[in-house]
């Protein structure tokens, strides 16, 4: 029954979003007030159904009913509630039902708390959320039905994939679905400014919180999932340049873009045109990130042969939804008038610099990403694109980008001179200097690559401090007017200083780990001692154990350095019941400079186990930036600007009530 | 976050996690080994989803780490070792595909996208000075109707707590 209820109010939200997407959109053009304040409760009660039927899949999978495939597929009895929990979303079908949620849930926040916007441009923000929702429901309910029963009942279901059973796999699909469905409301703004031919700050100042959520919680998707990957993998890699991280990252390089040029438009009221079309891209980026990673194409291509229904959906999805926002850009953009003008040395050109790195960054991982698939699908042969590749095409991208970030924040408004902003950097070079010669010295055998990445972190980090200096202008007046012009900086600008900050952080956490590491790969008998970057391990042997629905061996490495204890490791081997699938947990200990990782493998004849072990250096350098990222991102998201309106909601419903009569 | 993004990890059974090279292959020349580990992190393991051999635990991957180390003890060079292992495998073996016709477009695209962009920008400057002088009228006719006393009042109301 359950099942069936969850089917029915997807059914049911079909049919509200269909309603919801052409009601308003009419009503709007043709000025009927009464057809565009459908809307409202249209998005209220679609969140309402899709609540429901995600309810019930959730009950279904913890009441663990062998009836349903989905739950079949991936639950099993014995595995931990949250894991049953999270199984709803970590497959196909359920995780398509997490996206409809977060997208309706959106879109009824913006009904509810969307009082202070221009009635009309509401009613079309809302109408284009309802079209991107009947595409998905209608895939959903056309070929990934999530409720198909299965008959007969199978005694006990497949289990969930060992991998994919961790707490940070648990919450990082939500998080990079908040990510890209956040993106999905830059794209509605951006669709109804181009239907009503009118893009002001107002509109940007919409636009900009709802990117910068999204921005935030895709950076932490993004990180959740490296993280994942440099703990559980067993090897200390964090990225890989794989095909479905690459669809997670092409979102969040727009979306980094669209961040930065919608500041251009709510503060210069130039660029509209452009920003538009970004926002059209991060979403379209993140329908492709869904759709890739979920079609199977990524596989090969003839997966889309295999399952015809689902592939045909996508592409005829993705067609529309890219093409027809395409064509309504070229249409309509021309009439976007721009009143801002600016020279090319200025933060607007700074901005736009950012822009155009990053959108071809995008674009390259793009093309890197498809090309194997084009290429085979046109019968071109197939190629591998694969790491190598990618570092040759994006770090030349970022180096540039980096060394301008220092940069640019100095320059002003409409028109800078660049020879004073350089001459305050010279603190900054100085420090890259000293901080590329110290780690040459540390690391003279290491690639020449890491001391220049490590130089440019000093000098994005210091350069963005001799920024914050000059806004305070520290030293040059009294302390305490500096502090008082440190109080009234607006958490925006304390936003993008730290958000620098963090990034060079991270970079310098990314060059140490990926420069610098230093591994150990041998086989180890009780007893036996191996010394990695000056630690000491010493393997005191392995015993076996139980977890829930897994069997442990437990290796234990008492760490010394210089005679010292440091820690002891304990890495696990698991091994999954149901599935027979073996999984690894490194033993990590972080410090300031570095993490010791350890891992425990097979046992080999003579009784020696293979165990691996590594000193990562900087990586919590790397985790950390990406932490005060998204602080930085939610600290200026509780900028005042934002917060407007708010207090005045009683009075601004007053006046949409007027107005939609008056309409 | 390999396999993040999840439910093709679910679909195609992925292999246990990264048993990539064990002790027994370990070259004891460590510039050998590790000439071997730079060059096995540019070869595509030809039966995973875009994992080097370096990272893979597969057979196959296995059986190519160690063609590579006798090939290189058998005194090859580092681009040796790399055409002998094409020449059986062929170019999908690259994870850095080679500079061919068929990868014009991927290995020229991003300059390609860069140039374009450029030159975008550049047009973009161009035609806001000559702007300034000649197009401006046009863009006036074009503007929007003025704005009513509500839509003033708001903006007022948006623009009083403008920060700097």
């Amino acid at each position: 029954m359950t099942a069936e209820i969850g089917h029915f109010a997807l059914i049911l939200a079909l049919l509200i979003a269909t309603m919801q997407a052409t009601l308003p959109l009419i009503g709007a053009h043709k000025g009927y007030g009464s057809w565009m304040a459908t809307a409202r409760p249209a998005a209220v009660t679609q969140f309402g159904l899709v609540a429901i039927s995600f309810g019930c899949l959730t009950q279904l999978y913890l009441t663990s009913d062998f009836s349903v495939l989905n739950v079949v597929q991936n639950s099993h009895t014995a595995k931990p509630l949250i894991y049953k929990i999270a199984g709803v979303w970590a497959n196909h079908e359920g995780s398509l039902l997490l996206w409809v949620l977060i997208l309706s849930l959106f879109g009824s926040a913006v009904a509810v708390f969307g009082s202070n916007l221009p009635p009309r441009l509401r009613a079309r923000v809302l109408s284009v959320q309802a079209m991107i929702a009947v595409g998905f429901y209608l895939f959903m309910l056309l070929t990934s039905n999530p409720f198909e029963r299965v008959f007969p009942a199978p005694i006990n279901g497949q289990d969930l994939n060992p991998l994919l059973q961790d707490p940070g796999l648990a919450i990082h699909p939500p998080m990079l679905y908040l990510g890209y469905v956040g993106f999905s409301m830059a794209f509605s703004f951006a669709i109804a400014a181009l239907i009503e031919g009118r893009v002001d700050a107002a509109w940007a100042r919409w636009v900009r919180p709802w990117t910068l959520a999204a921005w935030c919680f895709l950076t932490g998707g993004i990180t959740l999932g490296s993280w994942w990957a440099y703990y559980e993998l067993g090897w200390g890699g964090w990225w890989f340049w794989d095909p479905v991280e690459n669809a997670s990252f092409m979102p969040w390089l727009a979306g980094t873009a669209l961040l930065h040029s919608s500041t251009v438009v709510e503060k210069r009221d130039t660029l509209k045109g452009w920003t538009i079309l970004l926002a059209i891209i991060t979403f379209s980026l993140s329908l492709l990130g869904t759709f890739l990673v979920r079609s199977g194409v990524l596989t090969s291509v003839h997966a889309f042969a295999t399952d015809p229904a689902r592939g045909v959906f996508i592409l005829a999805f993705l067609i529309i939804v890219i093409g027809g926002s395409l064509a309504l850009f070229a249409w309509r953009a021309p009439q976007l008038v721009s009143t801002g003008v600016f020279q090319p040395i200025s933060r607007e050109g700074a901005l736009l610099l950012n822009n155009l790195i990053m959108a071809t960054a995008a674009a390259a991982v793009l093309l890197g990403t498809l090309y194997p698939l084009l290429l085979d699908a046109i019968g071109g042969g197939k190629i591998s694109v694969g790491p190598p590749f990618f570092n040759a095409v994006f770090i030349p991208l970022m180096v540039p980008m980096i060394a301008a970030m220092a940069v640019g924040p100095m320059l002003s408004w409409k028109r800078a001179d660049l020879k004073p902003a350089l001459t305050r950097l010279w603190t900054a070079a100085l420090a890259a200097g000293a901080i590329m010669l110290a780690a040459w010295a540390l690391f003279a055998d290491g690639p020449v690559m890491g001391v220049l990445g490590i130089g440019l972190a000093g000098w994005l980090f210091i350069g963005t401090l001799v920024e914050l200096g000059g806004r305070l202008q520290l030293f040059k007046v009294p302390l305490s007017d500096s502090f008082s012009r440190l109080r009234r900086t607006p958490r925006a600008a304390w936003g993008m200083t730290l958000a620098h900050l963090g990034l060079a952080i991270t970079i310098a956490g990314m060059v140490g780990a990926g420069a610098w590491r230093t591994e150990s790969i041998q086989a180890m008998k009780p007893g036996d001692t191996v010394t990695v970057a000056g630690y000491e391990f010493t393997f005191d042997g392995a015993k076996d154990g139980k977890g829930p629905n897994y069997s442990i061996t437990e290796g234990t490495f008492r760490v010394f350095k210089g005679g010292k204890a440091v820690v002891t490791l304990n890495p696990e081997k698991r091994i999954y019941m149901v599935s027979k699938r073996q999984t690894t947990e490194a033993a990590i200990h972080t410090t300031f400079f570095g993490d010791l990782y350890a891992v425990v493998g097979d046992q080999d004849p003579s009784g020696a186990y293979v165990t691996r072990l590594y000193f990562n250096p900087l990586v919590a350098w790397m985790w950390g930036g990406v932490v005060i990222m998204v602080c930085a991102g939610c600290l200026s998201l509780t900028d005042r600007r934002h917060r407007i309106g708010a207090p005045a909601k009683s009075r601004a419903q007053g006046r949409v009530t007027a107005q939609t009569a008056g309409a | 976050m390999r396999k993040a993004l999840f439910a093709l990890a679910l679909v195609f059974a992925w292999p246990p996690p990264a048993w990539a090279v064990n002790p027994d292959e370990v070259l004891s020349d460590p510039v050998m080994e590790n000439r071997a580990r730079e060059i096995s992190r540019g070869l595509r393991c030809l039966v995973c989803q875009n994992q080097s051999i370096d990272d893979s635990d597969a057979d196959l991957a296995k059986d190519l780490r160690i063609i590579v180390r006798e090939r290189l003890t058998a005194g090859d060079s580092d681009a040796q070792v790399v055409d002998f292992v094409v020449s059986r495998y062929g170019d999908y073996v690259l994870l850095k595909p080679p500079f061919k016709l068929a990868t014009l477009v991927l290995w020229l695209g991003p300059a390609a996208i860069a140039g374009g962009g450029l030159i975008a920008v550049l047009m973009f400057f161009r035609r806001r000075r000559t702007g300034e002088s000649a197009v401006q009228p046009a863009a006036v006719l074009t503007r929007p109707p003025p704005l009513s006393d509500e839509e003033n009042r708001r903006i007022e109301e948006l623009l009083k707590d403008d920060a700097p």
